[in-house]
Order: structure tokens, then C-alpha cells, then sequence
């Protein structure tokens, strides 16, 4: 009986001084890590802070440069995925690889070391997601499912392993809150038969909500082990930053009922198979205001950017009105010249060219808009206005950076968003679209940025924010709301949102059932 | 041991620079290699090959001859390539150009005036332009690839200069020959310097479209749209700026610049047309556009070296009784290192020492 009492006390896994080191960067420096049987462990940490890296050396796809892995008290050398499979350690990544044109049990065979009869594994997967609570139909194409489903899928695949290590990097972050609800349960049913998840998050509410332990990691170093149920989000938010996070301070400027920003009628087909198309998009942002769109991604909100942005024009020039004036028919270019700026989702290749410098990155935007000051004759660069307008908006924005003038790819995710934002706020638009603000970007640049919409909207202009991030609509929007399959929901005033309403119109409920009758009474 | 290449952090720009000159190097000895191969003492047949045609006036002057069209068509052709438009047809360009060209002397010999040289200079331009426009159209009306239109379109070209310089063009006074009648006097770009040789005003435009061309490209805001739909189409369209017209922009360019070169080639060095007119400058072309960095005044020094691999494989054709597909041979190692030294830009060589082998076989399934 002695061995069995050892076994149960001692960990499940145990990292010790575990470090990568890519180049100069220490991505990891000698992490130790715990993980006993049947917890749900949190790894907590901003972007960059090692989090991916670590995880990846443990599910076998980094080699470490040095440290050490037992695991159930044996050293391991994890060479690869299929390793750590079979050793016991299964992984659901935070961006799915399944094939969209083929079916949900096909996609599972494709992850199977051993190849099986597609019956017989549709039979099994059928029977883990009863036993589960992860509703799915193997016979569906993955190209129709929703994004939960698509998740239900890469978990079920990997409970099929039969894991005792469960890895799941940031699961919620494409879920409504009550997928996200139905998803804990799954949680807590692995935990009580024995199962160990590693629960990678950087949403510090659930986290104290549903972890046992929790270990913080701060620039590839180990910062603390803690009890998340004893601290609050604040202190877990301190030690993950290393600092007071700022708070975005909001006094509700006196808005002026003039429409700056008027979608009526927008219909747009989907340009590819797997795009969304939208269907009647109404919406109005007026002076002052903030309009939050929300949902989960995938629901149209790259579609709908376009169509207003200009990249997609419209049939009829009244469906886009640019303060008071009709844009349907103006490319971006136009639509900047009425007063708008526009910052889409992707800061690489989209927003910023990755091999220009932040200068020339400055130009791409806005040598339309400031001709006079940017451009000579002939179409000649004034290279120094331009540079000093770039200087101002790395100031104003605090972007940090190696050197005078990087090309955009040599900067972090989240100081290229501080500059591609800054170089919009920089013209004082009178409208402003804005595509996933604070996508991947820590802490402190985000409430930088959200500080500088506020003040925007303050200063009388007119913002649109298309977000997945929830917390971030309900800091700064003064309504919300929500994109599902190509449509928008009517605004939500913030005054009577709450997480339930808005994640229940995600989820795609009618929004005339939920406008009428207070939903807090029917849930 | 082994070899790994490791991704830099960002663009080297010491091997940026450095790059062609490595290749120059790795062609060198590889052609030393080559000529020992086929039993020649190397040094000898390259001293023949790239120092010997140096020696003299008159053969910088034909350096000059064979670097004009290469550097004009080339010039043109880095505008193409910087906005990731793949024009592989410049050698079509050229003849339609050169035949549109020689309209008004091989079809109006009797008018001679002084405007004569400027209006063809101009159709020479308009023909490679309009040829051209073909595949560019068809890139941004229909999306096809632009690679195989326009490659296909000089076949075309090279059959219609054939039968036309055999049939309808043919010179009546010229003994059944399949040559055009000879440019008069006023068809026929005058030379630099007459008392020394044989250049002729053809590479004066090459130097001057290279100056223009890098003036756009690297100060005006023309350059910056070329440069940004290039890289980044996504962020180019963001930008405001259209693919398509971007796609007909570059076309117009490179394939006007090369219809000069043809017109050039014509006027100044052959002085009539003839079945065969052009020995691969168009696709020589993409070699120094590639070699010259695509930048314009790189271009000019990298057109000056392919053409001497013109001379040197005549000269050594001559000296040492080398095939003067010996060229061809060397143009294409300088593409072939060229392109392969430009992997340093972004990577660098690590040598490995291979780890002690592992029981397992455990790598197989990453």
C-alpha cells in the first residue's frame, strides 16, 4: 500500500529548471513547475511571457535547452507530439488544425496514430461526448460548425488518447460565456476522474473561478506559485505585469446627437466559401459615442470592417454615411478624405507592411490625407515631415523600439499596435473603425489604447470597436452589439448589458426576444 | 555534422549587398572548374572570357552596344518585379517594339525628314507598351498568370518578325534575302562619338531610364505604391492603392522600355530587321534585374557584366574554341548563384555537430 500512498502524493509532472533559449532571448529561464494528479493547474502570463514556449517543450514540439521533465517520477526526453502522446499528455491548441471540408470524425482519424474504421471512431466520439457534456455530430462538416464546435472536436480528439495530462492554451478565448460555462463543467468532470489540466489563461476571472493552483510567468521566469481562489483578479494581475495595471478613465462626455457614422441596408455575399456574408446591417455612431461590436470570431466582423473601410465597396452610395456624406460608392482612400481613419485586425501585412519602416508604415495610411504636408511636387516624399509626424506618434503612444526607425516586423505585437492606432488618432479622425484593438497585446499597451479611444470619442469623434474581448467592450463602449452569422443585433445600451444578454445574442438568440423582456429573469 | 540554416532576426544588409558579388565569385570558379572540365587551361580562357574584351576602344564601345538594350529592358522589368508582377515576355516586348519601330522606314522609306528617328522611337515605345498590355490585362480582367501569357506571347512575336521580314517587309532589291531594306540615314541612331566606335545613343536612354527609374522608385510616392503592392498587396489595397492598375502600370513600363530597346537594337546597332534580332536580351534581362538587386543603378553595373559574358563568349569563341553557349552557360550560374546566395539575406549557415544517435527512432513522426 506503501507505493500506491507515494504514488497518488507525488507529482504528475515536475519541471525542473526547464530553459529555451532562442538566439539571445531567453524565452524560458529555468522554470519549475508542478503538476499533481486530478488539479487544474493555471499557467498565467501576458504575451510573451513564455507561456507558449514552455507548453510547447512539454507537448514535445521544442527541445529544451536545458532542465529537466519527470514525469510520474521518471526523467523524460519528449522528442516529439506522438511522444507525448503516448506517454499520456494531450494538447487542444488555441488555433484548430482540422480541415474544414471534411467531416468532425474524419478530421479525429487524421490525429489517430493507429488509422481506424471511420464508423467505429464515429461511435466512439459519439460516446465521449455524451459522457462529457460535448454535444457533436460526427457526420457534420467542419466548414459548417461553429467555433465552439470546431474546439469540441480538438477535444475530443484528444480525449480519445485516454490523457492523463490535459493542455488547453486559452480555450475560452473563442467561446460566448455560456459556452465557456458548459466547457468548465467538461473541466470539472475530467478532474474528478483523476485527469491534471494545464490551463493556459490570461482571463483572470475564471481562472480564480475554476484552478486549483496557478503558476504566474513574467518575461520566461517563474514569478509565483499561488492559490488563485485566495487572491483577487487585481493581485493576480499585479504579479502577471509586474505592476499596476492602468485603469481607463471614462467620464461621459456630453454627446451630441449628430450621426457621424451611418450603416442602412448593408448587404454583402461572402466572397469565398468559407466567408460570411452579412445581411442587413443597420448601425449609427454619433458624436461622442462608442459602439462596441461584439462576437465570437468568424461571425462576419472581418466582412463587415471591409464594407465599411471601403475595401469592399457598396451597390448604392447611401449604405455608407461618412459624416453626412454618402460613401458607398468611395474606395478607403475617399472615405478617409470625409474624415475617417480605420485600423483593421491584422497589424502585419494589413495594417503595417512588415518590411517598410514605421515611417513609410506612417505614409501607407495617410498620403492622402496630409498630401500638403507629406508630398512635393511630383509625387516627391518630404521624408523628414514624414519621419517627424512618425517620431510624434511613437511618442505620443509610447511605442518602444530598438532603433530610430524599424521596419514594422522587428517590433513587438503590441508597440505596433500602439503605432498603428497612434497614427490614425494622430489625424483627429471624426470617425474611427477599429478591428480587435487589443488582440494579443499585454496589459499595459491595451489600456493604452482603450485610454485613447476614450479621449477620442471625448473630443467629439465617432468609434467603432469590432471586439471578441468582452471585458474590453463593457470598460469603454456606451453600447454594444453583437454579430452573429452575418447579422447585427440592435444596440444594447451599456447601462442595460450584461456578460448573460450579450453572450446569449453571441450564441446567436433573436435579438427582438431578448430586446423586450429582461433576460436575467429567464435564465 | 550538419548544416542548419537559421532564420536572422531581420534582412542582413551586409549580405544584401554582398550577395551578388559572392555569386560573381562562385561563377568564376565554377567556370574555371568548367573549362578544366572540357580540357582548356582556365586561367587563360578566363582572362579571354571577362578581361581581354576590356582591353580595347572599340570593344568598350561594343560593351556598351550589348549593356544598352540588357540595361533598358532590365530597368523596366525591376519595376515589374518590385510590385510582384512576373513579366517574363520582355524579349516579345522588344520585337514588337523594334517592328512597330521600323514602320515608317521599311513602309515609307521615301519619307525623310528629321522627325522620322523621334516618331519611331515612339512607336517602338507604344508597340512594346501595347504587347504589353496583353498579358496585363488578361492578369487583371481575368487573373491569369501573367508568367505564361507573357512568355508565350514571344513565340508569337518571333514567328510574326519571321514571316514578316520574309514575306510582306522582305527587301525587294535585296536578293531574296530575309532581311527588311536597310534604314536610311535619318532612321538611324547616330552614335555617341563616331571617331571611336560603335555606341550609339541607345545607351545614353539606358542610363538616363535608370536615373528616372531610381528617382521614382526610391523618392516619389509612385515608388512607394510599386514597392508597397509588391510586398504586401493586402496592405496596398488598405493603402488605397489598386492591384490592378498596378498590374497595367508595370507592364506599360517595363514592356514600353523594352519596345525602345528593340527600336534601339534596330536603328543603332543592325540598321534593318532581320528573322533574328535579339540574342536573348529580354530574358537576359530578368538575370541583371535580379543581379542589380532590382534596384535601377544596380542594374546599370549588373548589365554591364552580362554583357561582357556576350563578348567574353565571343572572344573566347574566337582565342580558345570554347561554344559560345558558353554564355548562356554562365549567364544562367550567376541567376542560379545569385538567387541561391540571397537565402544569406534572411538566413544564416550554422554547422552542427550531429548529437550522439538516440536509441529510438522517435523522430520519424514530428
Amino acid at each position: 500500500m506503501d507505493s500506491t500512498g507515494d504514488a497518488a502524493a507525488e507529482p504528475l509532472l515536475e519541471v525542473r529548471g526547464l530553459s529555451k533559449i532562442f538566439g539571445t532571448l531567453k524565452a524560458c529561464d529555468s522554470i519549475d513547475l508542478e503538476i499533481r494528479r486530478g488539479e487544474i493547474h493555471a499557467l498565467l502570463g501576458e504575451n510573451g511571457a513564455g507561456k507558449s514556449t514552455l507548453v510547447k517543450m512539454l507537448f514535445g514540439a521544442l527541445e529544451p535547452t536545458a532542465g529537466t521533465i519527470r514525469w510520474k517520477g521518471q526523467e523524460v526526453a519528449i522528442r516529439s507530439p506522438g511522444e507525448a502522446r503516448r506517454l499520456g499528455i494531450g494538447m487542444v491548441f488555441q488555433h484548430f488544425s482540422l480541415f474544414d471540408a471534411l467531416t468532425a470524425a474524419e478530421n479525429i482519424i487524421l490525429s489517430l496514430d493507429d488509422p481506424a474504421p471511420v464508423s467505429a471512431v464515429a461511435a466512439r466520439a459519439r460516446e465521449l461526448s455524451r459522457a462529457y457534456g460535448l454535444p457533436l455530430d460526427p457526420q457534420a462538416h467542419v466548414g459548417d460548425l461553429s467555433v465552439g464546435e470546431r474546439q469540441r472536436i480538438e477535444i475530443i480528439r484528444c480525449l480519445l488518447q485516454d490523457p492523463e495530462l490535459i493542455i488547453l492554451d486559452e480555450p475560452t478565448s473563442v467561446l460566448t460565456p455560456q459556452e465557456a460555462d458548459k466547457l468548465f463543467d467538461t473541466l470539472e468532470t475530467l478532474r474528478s476522474e483523476g485527469r491534471s489540466i494545464l490551463y493556459i489563461s490570461h482571463r483572470l476571472e475564471e481562472v480564480k473561478r475554476l484552478c486549483d493552483r496557478a503558476t504566474v510567468l513574467r518575461g520566461g521566469r517563474v514569478v509565483g506559485h499561488s492559490d488563485p481562489r485566495r487572491e483577487t483578479a487585481a493581485s493576480l494581475a499585479r504579479m502577471m505585469v509586474g505592476g499596476d495595471v492602468p485603469v481607463v478613465v471614462r467620464d461621459k462626455p456630453a454627446a451630441t446627437r449628430e450621426a457621424l457614422l451611418e450603416v442602412r441596408g448593408l448587404n454583402r455575399k461572402a466572397g469565398h466559401p468559407f466567408a460570411v456574408s452579412l445581411s442587413e446591417i443597420e448601425l449609427t455612431v454619433h458624436a461622442g459615442e462608442i459602439l462596441g461590436v461584439a462576437g465570437v470570431a468568424g461571425n462576419g466582423q472581418g466582412e463587415l470592417f471591409e464594407a465599411i473601410s471601403g475595401e469592399a465597396l457598396q451597390e448604392s452610395a447611401d449604405t455608407v454615411r461618412i459624416c453626412g456624406h454618402a460613401a458607398g460608392r468611395h474606395d478607403i482612400t475617399g472615405r478617409r478624405l470625409m474624415g475617417a481613419a480605420f485600423v483593421p485586425e491584422e497589424r502585419l501585412g494589413h495594417a503595417a507592411a512588415p518590411f517598410m519602416t514605421l515611417t513609410q508604415n506612417l505614409l501607407l495610411s495617410r498620403y492622402r490625407t496630409d498630401a500638403r504636408a507629406f508630398l512635393g511636387r511630383l509625387g516627391i516624399i518630404r521624408n523628414a515631415v514624414v519621419a517627424s509626424a512618425a517620431k510624434r506618434v511613437s511618442t505620443a503612444m509610447d511605442v518602444r523600439k530598438g532603433s530610430e526607425d524599424p521596419e514594422a516586423t522587428a517590433l513587438s505585437g503590441g508597440n505596433l499596435q500602439k503605432f498603428v492606432i497612434g497614427r490614425e488618432l494622430d489625424r483627429q479622425p471624426r470617425v474611427l473603425v477599429v478591428n480587435q484593438p487589443t488582440w494579443g497585446v499585454d496589459a499595459g499597451a491595451a489600456a493604452r489604447i482603450r485610454q485613447a479611444l476614450v479621449d477620442l470619442a471625448k473630443g467629439g469623434s465617432a468609434v467603432l470597436v469590432i471586439s471578441q474581448d468582452l471585458d474590453e467592450l463593457f470598460e469603454i463602449c456606451d453600447a454594444i452589439a453583437v454579430m452573429h452569422g452575418g447579422r447585427l443585433s440592435t444596440p444594447v445600451p451599456i447601462a442595460e448589458a450584461t456578460y448573460e444578454k450579450i453572450g446569449l445574442l453571441m450564441g446567436g438568440a433573436r435579438p427582438e426576444a431578448t430586446s423586450g423582456l429582461p433576460l436575467e429573469e429567464t435564465v | 555534422m550538419r548544416i542548419e540554416l537559421v532564420k536572422r532576426p531581420q534582412r542582413s544588409a551586409l549580405f544584401s549587398m554582398l550577395s551578388p558579388f559572392i555569386a560573381l565569385g562562385l561563377t568564376l570558379v565554377a567556370g574555371a572548374a568548367l573549362f578544366l572540365a572540357l580540357g582548356k587551361n582556365p586561367g587563360e580562357a578566363l582572362y579571354y572570357y571577362f578581361v581581354d574584351p576590356l582591353h580595347e576602344t572599340w570593344s568598350l564601345h561594343e560593351l556598351a552596344v550589348k549593356a544598352a538594350p540588357l540595361i533598358l529592358i532590365a530597368v523596366g522589368l525591376s519595376v515589374c518585379f518590385r510590385s510582384n508582377n512576373w513579366n517574363i515576355g520582355a524579349e516579345g516586348q522588344f520585337i514588337i517594339g523594334a517592328m512597330a519601330g521600323s514602320i515608317l522606314p521599311v513602309m515609307f522609306p521615301d519619307f525623310q525628314s528629321w522627325v522620322v528617328l523621334p516618331l519611331m522611337l515612339l512607336l517602338g515605345v507604344a508597340g512594346g507598351a501595347a504587347y504589353a498590355s496583353i498579358p496585363a490585362v488578361l492578369k487583371a480582367r481575368f487573373n491569369t498568370s501573367e508568367i505564361l501569357t507573357s512568355l508565350m506571347l514571344v513565340y508569337v512575336a518571333q514567328l510574326f518578325l519571321d514571316w514578316m521580314v520574309r514575306g510582306p517587309w522582305r527587301n525587294p532589291a535585296g536578293f531574296n534575302f530575309p532581311e527588311t531594306r536597310t534604314f536610311h540615314a535619318f532612321a538611324t541612331l547616330p552614335e555617341i562619338w563616331p571617331a571611336s566606335g560603335r555606341a550609339h545613343w541607345g545607351f545614353i536612354f539606358a542610363l538616363l531610364a535608370a536615373l528616372v527609374l531610381w528617382f521614382v522608385m526610391t523618392r516619389t510616392l509612385k515608388g512607394f505604391e510599386i514597392r508597397l503592392l509588391g510586398q504586401s498587396p493586402r496592405a496596398g489595397r488598405f493603402a488605397g492603392f489598386s492591384r490592378e492598375k498596378m498590374v497595367l502600370f508595370s507592364f506599360l513600363v517595363s514592356g514600353g522600355l523594352a519596345g525602345l530597346a528593340g527600336i534601339c537594337e534596330v536603328s543603332g546597332a543592325i540598321g534593318q530587321l532581320r528573322p533574328i534580332i535579339s540574342p536573348g536580351y529580354g530574358f537576359t534581362a530578368i538575370i541583371i534585374a535580379f543581379l542589380g538587386r532590382l534596384n535601377p543603378l544596380g542594374i546599370v553595373a549588373a548589365g554591364l557584366v552580362l554583357a561582357l559574358t556576350y563578348l567574353g563568349g565571343e572572344a573566347a569563341q574566337i582565342s580558345v574554341g570554347l561554344s559560345d553557349k558558353v554564355a548562356r552557360v554562365f549567364q544562367g550560374m550567376i541567376l542560379f548563384f545569385v538567387l541561391a546566395c540571397d537565402t544569406l539575406i534572411h538566413y544564416r549557415i550554422r554547422l552542427v555537430a550531429e548529437p550522439a544517435v538516440r536509441g529510438e527512432g522517435a523522430r520519424a513522426d514530428v
